[in-house]
C-alpha cells in the first residue's frame, strides 16, 4: 500500500435503523438483527437562524453525522479540511425543481436553486463552523463513498492534515425514485488524522485496487444491513463500520465496492500499530 | 507540490470547437455569446450556445450515454487529436494508471428537465429516461472512462463554479500518492434550465451581455463549455505545466462570495505557496470575473490584497460567458493558449471600467512573453480555487 496510513480519531452514522454511531453498535456487531426504520434527520442546530430555516434535508443529514463524528472525535470543526461525498444530493429538492420547470413560464424559488449545487452541504458545514479550510464534494453515482475515501487518502498522504470525510446519500420521491431506488438516508462520517493520539480509534489504509487483484467484496452477514450495503452508495462503508464495531484483535483486511473498474482494499488495524 | 507536465489540451465552447478557433476568437476580440433563448426558456438575456451540439451522435457503443452534456463532452474530445493522446497515455501507462477526473455543476440534468415535461399520464418519466448515465452528477467521468476504456481512479468533482479547476489537485495528489501514472482533467456543463432560471432567480442573470469589470455591469451571461488536459508523470513533449494549486472556503454565504475575498485570498495564496512562486512571478491572471456585482468587487479587493495592482488580469467570461462547473477548465486550457502564444486576452464588452475597481485590468490583447499564469476560479458554497500553470520551457 503506497499511501500513507490514516488514523479514525471519529465516527458519525445515520441512516435507516442505525440512528447513530453508538446506537448502532449491536446492530453492526451482529448481535441484534438490523431492522429498517426510516431515518429521522434533525434540525442543525449550529447554523445561523437564517440558514437553519434554508436547510432542507440533504443539510441535515450531512451535518447530522459531520455533528456526531467531530464530536466523538473532541475535535474543532475549524481544524479541518473537508471531503463531501454524495450519489445526489437532496432528491425531493431536485423533483421540485424539475416539476417547476415542467410548467409554462416557471418562478423557481431561489433558496431551491441554491440548495440544488451539490456542494451545498459543505457550504453550509463551512458556514456552520467558521471554516476556511479547503472543502470537496465529490461524485461517483454508486462508488461515491469510495471516491471519497480515497480522495481522503490522497489529500492525507499529500498535506499530512487531520480531516472530516462525509459520505450522504438521500432518496428520490417519485417519480425519479423508480429510475434511482434509494431506500432512506444514508450518511457516514470519520474524523480522520495523519498520526495515532490518545483519541484514535484504528489505523486505516487504503489501496484501489482491479477486481482480478483484489478478493471478494465483503458483504455484511444480516441481510437486512447488506440491501443497505448494496442498495446506498454510502452503505458501502458498512463493512467498515462493523469492524470497527466489533473491535480489532488483529489487523484486518476488507474490500469494498468503489467502481465496476476498481475496488477498494481497506487495511485496518489498531491505533497503536 | 511537484509541478505535473500537462502534455494535450484541448477546449470547446461559444468561441468554437477546438484551440484553433478559440485561439482565433481570442485574437480578433470576438464574443461567443448571442442575445438569444435556450430552448423556449422566456427570459432575456444573452447565452454562450455551443453550435452543433444537439447534431452530435455519440458512437453506438455509447449510446446508453445520449445527452446535451454528453454530447458536448464527445464534441471537445474529438479535437485536436485528444483521443488519441489519450489512447497513447493509455497504451504507455497502462489503462489502470490513468484517472479521470472531471468538474460539472449540472451533468445531463437537461434530460430530466425535459422527462418532466413528457410525463406519462400515471407520472412515471417518458420510456426510455436513463438516470445513471445522463442525470447523475457522475455521468460524464463514466462516460468518459468507457469511452475512452481507462480504467483509473475516477470521479466527479462539483463544486458548482470552481468544479474543474479543482480536478487539476485530485489529479496532482493522486499522482504525488503514486496511485496513477496519468490523468485526464477538466470539465463539461451544458446549459440547461435550472441554471438558467436559478441564476435568474436570484437576479445574478444579465439582461445584457455580460461585462466584467464594468462600472455598469449588471450579472453574469451563462455559457457551456467543455476542456480535457492530458497530465503525465513525465513526457517528452510539454505543453505546459501545472505549477501550483490552492483551495479553500469561504464559510461566509451560500450565494454571495466574502465581501473582502477572504477565501480567494487563501486559494490565491495557497496557490503560490504551492507552486513556490512570489506574486511578483505571475506575468497575468485570468480572473473570475462573472460581472455580478459582488464578485467583481470582491476578488478585485483580495487580488490586490495578494499581487497589488500592477499584474495584467482580464476575465474571458465576456468572450465564453460563464460556463460554471466547466468554467475553471476553459479558462485553465485558455490560460494555456495565452502561455503558448504569449497572448493575454482583453476583457470583452467593457463601456466604462469601474473605477472603483483598482485592478490592472486589460481591455485590449496584449502580446508578451508570459512565464506563469494564475486562473482564479469560484463559486456557490463559497468554494474557491486557484491554478498556476506555467510555459512548457
Amino acid at each position: 500500500m503506497t499511501l500513507a496510513p490514516m488514523y479514525i480519531q471519529g465516527i458519525g452514522l445515520l441512516g435507516p435503523g442505525l440512528p447513530s454511531w453508538p446506537d448502532s453498535q449491536a446492530t453492526l456487531r451482529g448481535t441484534t438483527p438490523h431492522q429498517f426504520v426510516p431515518s429521522v434527520l434533525p434540525a442543525p442546530p449550529r447554523l445561523p437562524p437564517a440558514e437553519r430555516r434554508r436547510a432542507g434535508a440533504v443539510i441535515r443529514l450531512a451535518m447530522a453525522v459531520a455533528e456526531e463524528a467531530i464530536a466523538h472525535a473532541g475535535v474543532d470543526p475549524q481544524t479541518l479540511a473537508t471531503v463531501f461525498s454524495s450519489s445526489g444530493g437532496e432528491g425531493s429538492n431536485c423533483h421540485s425543481l424539475c416539476e417547476t420547470l415542467a410548467s409554462p413560464n416557471p418562478l423557481i424559488s431561489p433558496t431551491r436553486f441554491t440548495n440544488s449545487v451539490h456542494n451545498a452541504a459543505s457550504g453550509y458545514w463551512h458556514i456552520a463552523v467558521g471554516s476556511r479550510h479547503t472543502s470537496t464534494s465529490l461524485c461517483a453515482y454508486d462508488g461515491s463513498f469510495g471516491a471519497g475515501l480515497i480522495e481522503a487518502a490522497t489529500l492525507m498522504h499529500m498535506n499530512a492534515e487531520p480531516l472530516l470525510l462525509v459520505a450522504y446519500d438521500l432518496p428520490y420521491p417519485e417519480p425519479l425514485n423508480t429510475v434511482r431506488p434509494l431506500p432512506d438516508n444514508l450518511g457516514v462520517a470519520l474524523v480522520l488524522t495523519p498520526s495515532p493520539n490518545d483519541r484514535s480509534i484504528a489505523q486505516l489504509r487504503v489501496e484501489p485496487l482491479p477486481p482480478r487483484l483484489a478478493a471478494p467484496v465483503d458483504a455484511c452477514a444480516d441481510a437486512s444491513l447488506d440491501a443497505l450495503r448494496t442498495g446506498m452508495p454510502a452503505g458501502a462503508a458498512l463493512p467498515l463500520l462493523q469492524s470497527l464495531a466489533r473491535g480489532l484483535v488483529a489487523p484486518r483486511e476488507l474490500v469494498i465496492d468503489y467502481l465496476p473498474h476498481l475496488k477498494l482494499a481497506i487495511r485496518l488495524a489498531s491505533a497503536g500499530a | 507540490m511537484q509541478r505535473v507536465a500537462i502534455t494535450h489540451h484541448t477546449l470547446t465552447t461559444a468561441l468554437g470547437a477546438g484551440r484553433e478557433a478559440t485561439l482565433d476568437a481570442l485574437r480578433s476580440g470576438r464574443s461567443g455569446l448571442a442575445p438569444k433563448q435556450f430552448l423556449d426558456a422566456g427570459l432575456q438575456g444573452w447565452i454562450g450556445e455551443v453550435e452543433g451540439v444537439d447534431a452530435i451522435v455519440l458512437p453506438e457503443r455509447l449510446r446508453e450515454f445520449d445527452c446535451r452534456n454528453n454530447r458536448l463532452a464527445w464534441l471537445a474530445l474529438e479535437q485536436d487529436g485528444m483521443i488519441d493522446a489519450i489512447a497513447k497515455a493509455s497504451e504507455r501507462w497502462g489503462a489502470e494508471r490513468v484517472g479521470v477526473f472531471l468538474g460539472t455543476s449540472t451533468s445531463g440534468l437537461l434530460q430530466t428537465e425535459l422527462a418532466y415535461r413528457h410525463r406519462r399520464p400515471d407520472g412515471s418519466l417518458p420510456e426510455g429516461f436513463r438516470y445513471a448515465p445522463t442525470q447523475n452528477t457522475y455521468s460524464v467521468a463514466a462516460f468518459v472512462t468507457e469511452a475512452l476504456g481507462l480504467a483509473g481512479p475516477s470521479f466527479v468533482v462539483s463544486t458548482a463554479c470552481s468544479s474543474s479547476a479543482k480536478v487539476f489537485g485530485n489529479a496532482a495528489r493522486m499522482m504525488a500518492a503514486g496511485l496513477i501514472d496519468a490523468a485526464v482533467v477538466g470539465g463539461v456543463d451544458s446549459l440547461c434550465l435550472t441554471t438558467l432560471y436559478g441564476f435568474n432567480s436570484l437576479e445574478l442573470l444579465s439582461s445584457d451581455i455580460c461585462r466584467p469589470w464594468d462600472a455598469g455591469r449588471r450579472g453574469l451571461s451563462i455559457g457551456e463549455g467543455a476542456s480535457f488536459a492530458l497530465l503525465e508523470r513525465d513526457s517528452a513533449a510539454v505543453k505546459g505545466w501545472l505549477l501550483g494549486i490552492g483551495e479553500s472556503n469561504d464559510g461566509h454565504h451560500m450565494s454571495t462570495p466574502h465581501p473582502e475575498g477572504a477565501g480567494a485570498i487563501a486559494a490565491m495564496r495557497a496557490a503560490l505557496a504551492s507552486a513556490g512562486l512570489a506574486p511578483t512571478d505571475i506575468d497575468y491572471i485570468n480572473l473570475h470575473g462573472t460581472a455580478t456585482p459582488s464578485n467583481d468587487a470582491a476578488e478585485d479587493r483580495a487580488v490586490a490584497s495578494v499581487f497589488g495592482t500592477s499584474t495584467p488580469c482580464s476575465s474571458t467570461k465576456g468572450a465564453t460567458g460563464h460556463t460554471l462547473g466547466a468554467a475553471g477548465g476553459v479558462e485553465a486550457m485558455i490560460s494555456l493558449l495565452a502561455l503558448q502564444h504569449g497572448l493575454m486576452p482583453g476583457g470583452l464588452n467593457v463601456q466604462t471600467l469601474d473605477p472603483e475597481l483598482r485592478l490592472n485590468y486589460l481591455r485590449e490583447n496584449r502580446e508578451a512573453p508570459l512565464r506563469a499564469i494564475l486562473s482564479n476560479s469560484f463559486g456557490f458554497g463559497g468554494t474557491n480555487a486557484s491554478l498556476v500553470l506555467g510555459a512548457a520551457s
